[in-house]
């Protein structure tokens, strides 16, 4: 067996591979029982399409398809990074009884999302402590 | 030359395709997002990495190259960025850790939302 055919091999296997996690996380991006693990499938999805990219670049000879990871890869890194952003605005998060998160609602989602606003609401929220007890 | 870099490059694909099944198959055996985030961010990133460091020794372009190792870079800078983030904003919102964890230190932080 040449070189040449090793690497044939090596990169029919790492295709088949990838796909099957390609397939595996879209399923976890479906299932994911909470918002934080259906982002985190998401993020890794990116990671697989990459790694394609790169094994599709050998195989043909196509390097130009590098710019579009590249690409891609700054795109889920910021749609990753939003993501957190709207987790945190959304709200704080209880346990409900049967294991499966439940929303609390949070009237001053908008506010919180500036520094000034989330330390003008926490202040207020001493105080109606203070004045309570 | 060209049978030692068709060698290593194939070697290359192998390990990073491993790291990246491995880091899929962590997606669902871990029990909590934290845990499962070690495997999503570390393994993945790996896998991502080694399979563009592969296409960096196949290609032996000066072009292609600097580009591959330039988006290892930037996947290696930005991967433990996002990581971090969506840790610390699921754990200040509230996400409960799992029951089997020994330790947890930033129990404090939970109320500063």
């Amino acid at each position: 067996m040449s070189s040449a055919d090793f690497l044939y091999i090596a990169v029919h296997v790492a295709l088949a591979f990838l796909s099957v996690t390609f397939l595996v996380t879209v399923v976890k991006v479906i299932y994911g029982p909470t918002l934080p693990d259906r982002i985190l499938a998401l993020d890794m999805l990116v990671a697989v399409a990459i790694g394609f990219i790169a094994v599709l670049g050998i195989k043909t000879g196509y390097t130009l398809y590098l710019d579009i990871a590249i690409a891609l890869g700054l795109v889920g890194f910021l749609a990753t990074v939003a993501f957190a952003r709207f987790i945190l605005a959304r709200g704080r998060i209880e346990e409900a009884e049967e294991g499966r998160p439940r929303l609390v609602s949070n009237p001053r989602a908008g506010i919180s999302l500036s520094p000034e606003g989330g330390a003008r609401s926490d202040a207020s929220e001493k105080t109606t402590d203070a004045g309570r007890t | 030359m060209e049978t030692a870099i068709n060698v290593i490059a194939g070697l290359l694909i192998l390990a990073g395709t491993f790291f990246a099944f491995v880091a899929a198959v962590g997606l669902w055996r871990f029990p909590d997002i934290y845990s499962r985030m070690h495997a999503a961010s570390k393994a993945g990133t790996l896998g991502s990495g080694l399979v563009l460091l592969a296409l960096a020794v196949h290609a032996g372009d000066t072009a292609t190259v600097s580009r591959a190792l330039a988006g290892i870079t930037f996947f290696l800078l930005t991967a433990p960025i996002s990581a971090h983030l969506l840790a610390k904003a699921a754990y200040v919102v509230g996400y409960e850790l799992a029951k089997s964890s020994v330790l947890d230190e930033m129990n404090e932080s939970k109320r500063n939302v």
